[in-house]
């Protein structure tokens, strides 16, 4: 295992930061942590790396216990939101920065921090001041340095989170390969639910100091453990359980409310024993998809989205009145506010 | 504002000549010619006379204690300084509010206080007084005196300078530097003091002006004994109530030329911090 956490909890003052969090992840995998601000992903991830201690648990890195072992012990890269480059030294300095803490000779040393240059696509730069140089090549900077020492486990918090929309999705990318390439254990932060999506083996969704649900991307979307996981990855509408939509469709639940996704709405333009009928109040063109909002007869609203082929098949406008059925929906025995 | 000024626009009303009128003449009464005026009077009988002054005994003797003085007290107060502001600006703790204000405590007393303070402490018949006695070492009217008096007025200047700059740089490159290996004091080297460098000198150059120049605490603790306890600035003081008014304002040229390097640094100092932190 890479790095197993063990019912680890944390506090600051009378914040609980993290409770009872137990995780474990693979040698080699890429993990997202998500999860909203104040969930405890941060800690989680500064717990690993060692720059906060926990008050109760364990960590175990690559097996061995290193719950109170230092941080420069640890060997681990670490990459900041902002990066934290040593703004008064070179592009070079900065990756070669814990190699020379290390001792290793000059030679190896400079051929090393050429090596990562090239890795992360900066050839040419090593001169260059942080202060020269763009967010998106900072960060990518910052990652070389940390990959410079060939840590056991690369740790990365919200990596992407200062940088613009385009930037951002292109790193990612960039992230996912070369991860592929590397295969160091790497745990990232994130909120943003599409990244986590996108560039992770494996999701661990973090609610108030908790963990929700661990799983593949597709597990914590197709069948998340929680009516926070739900909520929180993906659209969703709530509806009371005993709304008519559930009843006519033979949906039930002993829970009160019942969750489903916006995709999982079935559209009719003529009624059958399972519909129920509804008014389109509004109609949202989304490019590859036409969200619909919806008013019930009972005053109950949802969204639906419909793909465009399905659109242009009912050619619905505003107004109309439709039949309604859920595909699939979902309910939990425990309701957590988001 | 705007509407005043472009209303009498070819030429500029005579209240506006007034209002000038009097800063300039301000700046001039108050800052300009009392500093011209101390040139003038060192140089007046040509600068052999004014050379002549520091061959005098005395004066060569105060140099000498003024600069024993700031080679104790700027490298004392430099640690101290940025221990104490690595402590309050790096740590969390309760009561900071209250330590920051005890560390300013120099500015806002009067340096007269600072001095008696000293001899109510280790003087004669101060609360340590017997004690220093009987291990026959004399505070007060001596050189450990003018060293106290100075350390205690010139302890604030270096944390006051490096604190802020630490709270704006923050932590996450130190701690990115440990999370690569680094120890506290590979950490301190290579990455806290590069970054606070320039606002530590700042604070370096200011304990040192300040160390140099004070007055009113030394004169205190000193006891004022030409050759022996008497700085620059005591010097400057004693020549003239000697109507040796020649030395004096050599010395004080001394002292103001100090003064104006001081600024000098202070500003290009000033510069690179900005340039810095933006």
């Amino acid at each position: 295992m890479g790095i197993t956490v063990q019912e680890v909890s944390k506090r600051f003052g009378s914040f609980q930061a993290l409770d009872q969090v137990n995780v474990a992840i693979e040698s080699g995998s890429l993990v997202a942590l998500l999860g909203p601000s104040g969930s405890g992903k941060s800690t989680l991830l500064r717990l690993i790396a060692g720059l906060e201690t926990p008050d109760n648990g364990k960590i175990f890195l690559t097996g061995k216990d290193a719950t109170y072992q230092s941080v420069q012990a640890r060997n681990i890269g670490f990459v900041f939101q902002h990066y934290a480059l040593f703004k008064h030294m070179t592009v070079r300095r900065n990756i070669a920065f814990g190699m020379e803490i290390r001792k290793m000779p000059a030679a190896k040393i400079q051929r090393r921090v050429e090596e990562l240059l090239d890795l992360v696509q900066l050839a040419g730069l090593g001169d260059r001041y942080p202060s020269q140089l763009s967010g998106g090549q900072r960060q990518r900077v910052a990652l070389a340095r940390a990959l410079a020492v060939e840590p056991k486990v690369l740790l990365l918090d919200e990596p992407f989170g200062a940088l613009d929309a385009k930037v951002r999705k292109d790193l990612r990318a960039w992230l996912r390969r070369l991860h592929d390439e590397v295969h160091v254990t790497t745990v990232f932060v994130t909120h943003d639910q599409e990244e986590a999506m996108e560039v992770s083996d494996q999701i661990v969704v973090m609610n108030k100091g908790r963990v929700e649900q661990v799983g593949t991307p597709a597990q914590v979307y197709d069948h998340p453990a929680s009516a926070f996981v739900m909520s929180f990855i993906g659209p969703v509408n709530v509806l009371p359980t005993n709304s008519r939509i559930f009843q006519e469709s033979g949906f039930d639940s002993a829970n009160p409310e019942m969750f489903l996704r916006p995709h999982d709405i079935q559209v009719e333009l003529q009624p059958n024993a399972s519909t129920v009928p509804a008014r389109v109040s509004r109609l949202i063109h989304l490019g590859w998809e036409i969200q619909a909002e919806l008013v019930l007869d009972d005053g109950q609203e949802m969204v639906a989205h419909l793909t465009r082929e399905r659109f242009d098949q009912l050619n619905i406008t505003e107004n109309q009145r439709i039949h309604v059925k859920p595909k699939d929906a979902k309910s939990f025995p425990l309701y957590y506010e988001i | 504002m705007q509407t005043n000024s472009s209303g009498s626009s070819s030429s500029k009303p005579w209240s506006q000549w007034v209002m000038i009128a009097i800063a300039v003449g301000y700046l001039a009464l108050v800052l300009l010619l009392p500093a011209v005026n101390v040139f003038y009077q060192a140089f007046a009988k040509g600068f052999g006379a004014f050379l002549g002054h520091f061959a005098e005994g005395d004066m060569q003797s105060a140099i000498g204690l003024t600069l024993f003085i700031a080679f104790i007290v700027v490298p004392l107060n430099t640690v101290f300084g940025l221990f104490a502001a690595w402590a309050i600006a790096r740590h969390p703790f309760r009561g900071k509010p209250i330590v920051i204000s005890i560390l300013d405590l120099p500015f806002s007393i009067s340096p007269v206080v600072a001095g008696l303070m000293m001899v109510l402490l280790y003087g004669q018949q101060g609360w340590l007084g017997p004690i220093l006695q009987f291990f026959n070492f004399k505070v007060i009217f001596a050189v450990p005196g003018i060293v106290l008096a100075t350390a205690f007025v010139t302890l604030p200047f270096v944390a006051r300078e490096v604190i802020p700059v630490l709270e704006e740089i923050g932590m996450d490159e130190e701690e990115a530097a440990r999370t690569l290996g680094a120890n506290n004091w590979q950490i301190f080297w290579n990455v806290t003091l590069p970054n606070i460098r320039w606002g530590l000198l700042y604070g370096v150059l200011l304990t040192n002006a300040r160390a140099m120049g004070e007055f009113g605490a030394v004169s205190v603790v000193a006891g004022n004994i030409a050759r022996k306890t008497q700085t620059l600035p005591l010097f400057v003081e004693d020549s003239y109530k000697q109507y040796a008014t020649g030395a004096a304002f050599s010395a004080s040229v001394l002292l103001g030329l100090l003064g104006v390097l001081t600024l000098v640094l202070k500003e290009i100092l000033e510069r690179k911090t900005y340039r810095k932190t933006t």
